[in-house]
């Protein structure tokens, strides 16, 4: 009923993204080379170049040595195949206040990802389920707000949140940047799961009630077995979506020892002091990328599902 | 409690009025409790707490000393603030524009039917799963004027080439707009082919039995039939547009000088760098305004009509 608008849209656009990408319907592609399709072709080919060439650049700068990049041309490949970059990248590059490489950055995100994925997976698929199966009064207003917050710059909030969190003794805390990714993962995350939820039919619900199940059974033990799929989009869009802020990590980190991997990234390449490395950069930038990439090659179609739906995170 | 009265959709609507009304459907308010707190206290009150502290003279720490406008008078005589407004309209007026033609090329072309499918579509996705940061720094590098695009130009014999966005303030935000561009356009290509699947079949071939072209088809017929897909994702990208903050910070950090600064890092600037709180509630209530300004006409027209359900 009272769907505000913004998901709406996205409601609409879910369902058919995953059915329709599934691939072309009708007819077998003609074996001719019409002109027509050599235009298709030839203007898909030129974007594909266009898409493909950073991720081409990144990892041929990252195999050549210092020399090399400085003497040639950026889109030639490696004449001499080096993994120096990567490993100086890993473990030996500097941001100016420390120089044990990226792994630091790595394994602080992956202290930050872990927890906010399961917290806010499980806060945000509760609510769906609340907002979908247990209406109450006002609830849907509640979830209205929530679903506008996520269209408001996130920098109208940063302060308030910084007194909220020193209130609560968090500020410059992992635990601290943990809530934050939760709260902010809330609203698309929870749309995903209400939506799905709703889905299913009422009478498994009825019948599960009459039988005497409560609230938490019913979740436990029919709802959630039943819905792994959007589970696993969800976690899709949070690790991904989390791995990649830089924002709340800058924000509310207030030590650089702990800085997440894209604020490390970033001090790395963009740190004034020395020679600049390129080759050790852009193997640096392509270890940033490695985990997301990774994602998005393995999940392939619930990856789109999840952008669907994520689209509105922004 | 019986089955009757927590039956979904039911529970906001007892006939009888009981006392228990605020205990009925516990389980799921309690669920609901972290919801709450972050839409009501976070969102709301946040927002709510920024604006007002806008109209203060907060500078390091945040006090309510009344100063009416001040705020934003000294905000709209920054140039700072100036450049990062013209920026933002020259960034999202061009960004709009592409993203939208080049999302809908890409679907149209990917929708006639051709081989290969999939791996184009993944190819102009992955950007998409990459973050800000990684973006900016691989077109900084793509665009380093020494070994770059430009040089690699030049030796191939364009002597003469030139094409350094990151060291020319003048052409900077083009820079940060190619590889904007790289990042965002996936998504909404992915959008507006699912819309084009979802028109029907029998249109197209209506439109060749009378002779239609297939250009003038999708100029005509599908794009005006495409409505909503293009209103979402222009409602998309213009919310993305307004947060603009990571690709600036990792491409350019706001230069040559002030050249490439943005409403979103202003906002950081004055709040956590320039220890000039009252700058950055009032430049974050701006941000606020332009968001607004571009979700109010949008609501009104998909919603204002049928309000009321």
């Amino acid at each position: 009923m009272a769907d505000v608008g913004i998901l709406a849209a996205t409601k609409a656009a879910q369902h058919p993204i995953h059915t329709l990408l599934d691939g072309p319907r009708g007819a077998k592609p003609k074996k001719k080379l019409s002109r027509g399709n050599i235009i298709v072709y030839g203007t898909l080919f030129v974007f594909a170049m266009y898409y493909a060439l950073p991720l081409y650049v990144m990892i041929v700068t990252s195999l050549k040595g210092m020399p090399e990049v400085r003497m040639g041309n950026i889109f030639a490949p490696p004449l001499e195949v080096t993994f120096q970059p990567w490993v100086k990248a890993w473990s030996e590059a500097c941001t100016g206040i420390n120089c044990d490489g990226l792994s630091r950055g790595f394994w602080n995100s992956v202290t930050i990802l872990i927890p906010s994925v399961i917290l806010s997976v499980a806060i945000a698929s509760v609510n769906g389920y609340a907002l979908s199966m247990w209406k109450f009064r006002g609830s849907e207003v509640f979830f209205t707000i929530l679903m506008i917050g996520a269209f408001i710059p996130y920098q109208i909030m940063l302060y308030p949140i910084v007194i909220l969190l020193r209130e609560a003794g968090l500020y410059g805390s992992l635990t601290g940047l943990v809530l934050v990714h939760v709260a902010f993962g809330m609203p698309i995350n929870t749309l995903l799961f209400r939506n799905y939820f709703s889905s299913i039919p009422e009478e498994l619900f009825k019948a599960a009630r009459v039988d005497g199940a409560g609230f938490w059974a019913i979740f436990f033990k029919i709802i959630m077995p039943m819905s792994l799929p959007i589970f696993v989009v969800a976690l899709i869009i949070q690790v991904t979506g989390i791995w990649n802020d830089f924002l709340f990590g800058v924000t509310y980190i207030s030590s650089p020892d702990a800085y997440p991997m894209t604020v490390q990234l970033n001090n790395i390449v963009n740190s004034v002091q020395g020679v600049k490395e390129y080759n050790v950069n852009m193997a640096a930038t392509l270890l940033t990328g490695l985990v997301p990439l990774a994602i998005y090659f393995a999940s392939g179609k619930l990856f789109v599902r999840g952008i669907a739906a994520g689209a509105v995170k922004g | 409690m019986t089955i009757t009265q927590t039956r979904p959709g039911e529970g906001q609507g007892g006939a009888v009025r009981r006392p228990s009304r605020l205990f009925r459907n516990m389980s799921a308010k309690v669920a609901m409790l972290p919801l709450i707190f972050t839409a009501v206290v976070i969102f709301l009150g946040g927002t709510l707490w920024t604006v007002l502290y806008s109209f203060t003279g907060s500078g390091l720490l945040p006090r309510l000393e009344w100063v009416g406008l001040e705020q934003y008078e000294r905000l709209w005589g920054t140039r700072k603030w100036i450049v990062s407004i013209q920026n933002l309209a020259l960034f999202g007026f061009f960004s709009l524009i592409g993203t939208l033609v080049i999302g809908f090329i890409l679907a149209a072309l990917l929708d006639r039917k051709i081989r290969g499918e999939a791996v184009f579509r993944s190819i102009f996705l992955y950007p998409f799963a990459l973050s800000f940061i990684v973006t900016g720094l691989v077109w900084q590098w793509i665009l380093n004027p020494e070994f770059g695009l430009q040089s690699v130009v030049r030796e191939l014999g364009w002597s003469t080439f030139t094409f350094d966005p990151l060291n020319n303030p003048s052409i900077v935000m083009y820079g940060l707009l190619i590889a904007g561009l790289w990042q965002g356009t996936g998504l909404i290509m992915c959008i507006m082919l699912a819309g084009l699947r979802g028109i029907d079949e029998d249109i197209w071939k209506a439109a060749r039995v009378d002779g239609i072209g297939t250009v003038k088809t999708y100029v005509r017929i599908i794009i005006p039939m495409m409505r909503p897909v293009f209103v979402t994702a222009l409602v998309l990208i213009a919310a993305g547009i307004v947060k603009l903050y990571d690709l600036v910070v990792a491409q350019t950090s706001g230069g040559p000088g002030i050249s490439s600064e943005v409403p979103a890092k202003y906002v950081m600037n004055t709040m956590f760098g320039g220890q000039n709180l009252g700058q950055g509630f009032a430049a974050s209530t701006m941000m606020l305004v332009m968001v607004v300004i571009i979700l109010i006409p949008w609501a009104y027209l998909e919603f204002g009509g049928k309000k009321n359900g």
